[in-house]
């Protein structure tokens, strides 16, 4: 069953068609990847998946309901988080600062708010350091996030993303930056989320897309040109034409 | 904060290619900015043809022929894709805009739009096509491939051999470890703001324990 679904959304800017009539079906517990030329329209869909921009037409399905038009902060409310491709931290704050944030964010209660200003639900912030842990910077949970390297932002961006205990992660080059041991730390922490998440990852290197994704979409000039499993898509003639024949990152 | 960088010695020879691989955090970004002028080293010798130009100021070693790809890619987002290119042109540089539009046609696409309008990627393209037209003698590459879609590492790979060939030097950092080693003529790998291997592609290859952790292999 479809977690998440897309109908012929389409977001035009002015004369420009960033995403253009794309359908997607996104199977819960799977791991669908997006993948495409630069300037496709990838973060594009995300945004218009986050409710940071609403659609032009089409529509988008949670579970079946549509939740097409819902303003990003409700967005976030229904289960859907994502990670960015420029690192959105907290410069200033601390990295379980940071994270816990985003548990507080979406915990169901405001209520004290005010008088608890000194100390902190327990639940949320084991909340944040199990996020933390999950990522591999337990270690480094006091220092201020702009201390560490751009490699371990990336990480805590995706720390933020889990700690809002969604049910549907959108990782927008998540690897971006990473080193070749970051890398594959990164790759195994993804990996470790299939399943209990539904994730919809866009990357550009190829070998963790095609050993984590179980389907993969591609996007060229705002329009999905291929869908298949990631053997379908490295044989596909268009997709290599388009995108693929560059060196292995 | 401490120091970042803990005796760091490197060299560029002219026309050479030389990558700098490492874990993030370890200094490499710090090392470009420290030749570029944007970090003024606290202790060592930085020299350029000769003279030294540790702590010049930024606008004057860009004069003297260095120009930088930042990580950050810093392209002027209210600019125009053709205004961020047609402000960099140099009149002694080779590279105009007809050569870097036609080694990113994406640009050429994007020429009206501002540069806050662009996806990742094309901001990625635009700071190298940018610095290209500054007609440098010295190119600083940090991760250029960041982001690039493979066909498009690929262009920048052709750029790359394209200026090795006019004889331009280049420091290149690049987390692609098999894209820098099939570029550089000599790679240093850089741990905890110091060299901790300097080599040849082949005899960083041949090293089993930093294979390991910089090209992803075993492990």
């Amino acid at each position: 069953m479809a977690l998440l679904e897309t109908k012929s959304l389409t977001k035009s800017f002015g004369a420009l068609t960033a995403v253009d009539g794309v359908s997607l079906a996104v199977e819960a517990g799977a791991l669908h990847s997006i993948i495409g030329p630069n300037g496709a329209g990838k973060t594009t869909l995300f945004n218009l998946l986050t409710g940071t921009f609403a659609p032009s037409s089409g529509d988008i399905l949670l579970d079946g309901r549509r939740i097409t038009g819902t303003p990003a902060h409700r967005v976030a409310h229904l289960g859907i988080a994502r990670s960015f491709q420029r690192t959105n931290v907290f410069p200033a704050l601390s990295l379980l600062d940071n994270v816990w944030i985003a548990a507080f964010a979406r915990s169901p209660s405001w209520s004290g708010l005010l008088w608890r200003h000194t100390e902190r639900d327990p639940e949320l912030v084991s909340t944040a350091r199990r996020a933390l842990a999950d990522v591999g910077l337990a270690g480094k949970a006091d220092q201020p996030a702009r201390t560490i390297s751009h490699g371990e932002q990336r990480q805590l961006e995706l720390a933020i993303a889990l700690a809002a205990a969604p049910r549907v992660l959108l990782l927008d080059e998540p690897a971006a930056g990473l080193s070749p041991e970051e890398t594959r730390r990164m790759v195994a922490l993804v990996r470790s989320l299939k399943g209990r998440y539904t994730i919809v990852l866009i990357e550009h290197k190829m070998d963790i897309i095609m050993s984590v994704s179980d389907r993969i979409s591609v996007m060229h000039f705002g329009r999905l040109i291929a869908e298949g499993t990631p053997a379908e898509i490295q044989r596909d003639p268009e997709v290599r034409r388009a995108y693929l024949g560059g060196v292995a990152a | 904060m401490g120091h970042i960088l803990h005796g760091l010695s490197l060299r560029v020879a002219e026309g050479e290619v030389v990558a700098m691989l490492g874990r993030n955090g370890a200094g490499k970004t710090t090392t470009l900015r420290c030749i570029t002028g944007l970090n003024p080293p606290r202790r060592g010798e930085i020299r350029y043809q000769g003279r030294s130009i540790a702590g010049a100021p930024p606008h004057r070693i860009a004069r003297m022929g260095i120009a930088l790809v930042p990580e950050t890619r810093d392209i002027f987002s209210y600019l125009t894709v053709k205004e961020n290119l047609v402000i960099a042109q140099r009149a002694r540089s080779r590279w105009r805009m007809e050569t870097v539009l036609g080694r990113f046609p994406k640009l050429a696409e994007r020429l009206a739009n501002k540069g806050r309008e662009l996806s990742g990627g094309e901001q990625q393209m635009l700071a190298i096509a940018r610095a290209l037209l500054t007609g440098p003698e010295l190119l600083l590459l940090d991760e250029p491939s960041q982001g690039l879609a493979p066909l498009v590492v690929n262009a920048v790979m052709d750029t790359i051999r394209g200026l090795k060939a006019e004889r331009v030097s280049m420091l290149l950092v690049e987390q692609n470890a098999e894209m820098a080693l099939q570029l550089a003529d000599r790679v240093y790998v850089i741990d905890h703001g110091t060299v901790v291997f300097e080599g040849t592609p082949a005899a960083l290859r041949a090293e089993r324990q930093v294979t390991a952790t910089y090209l992803g292999v075993g492990g």
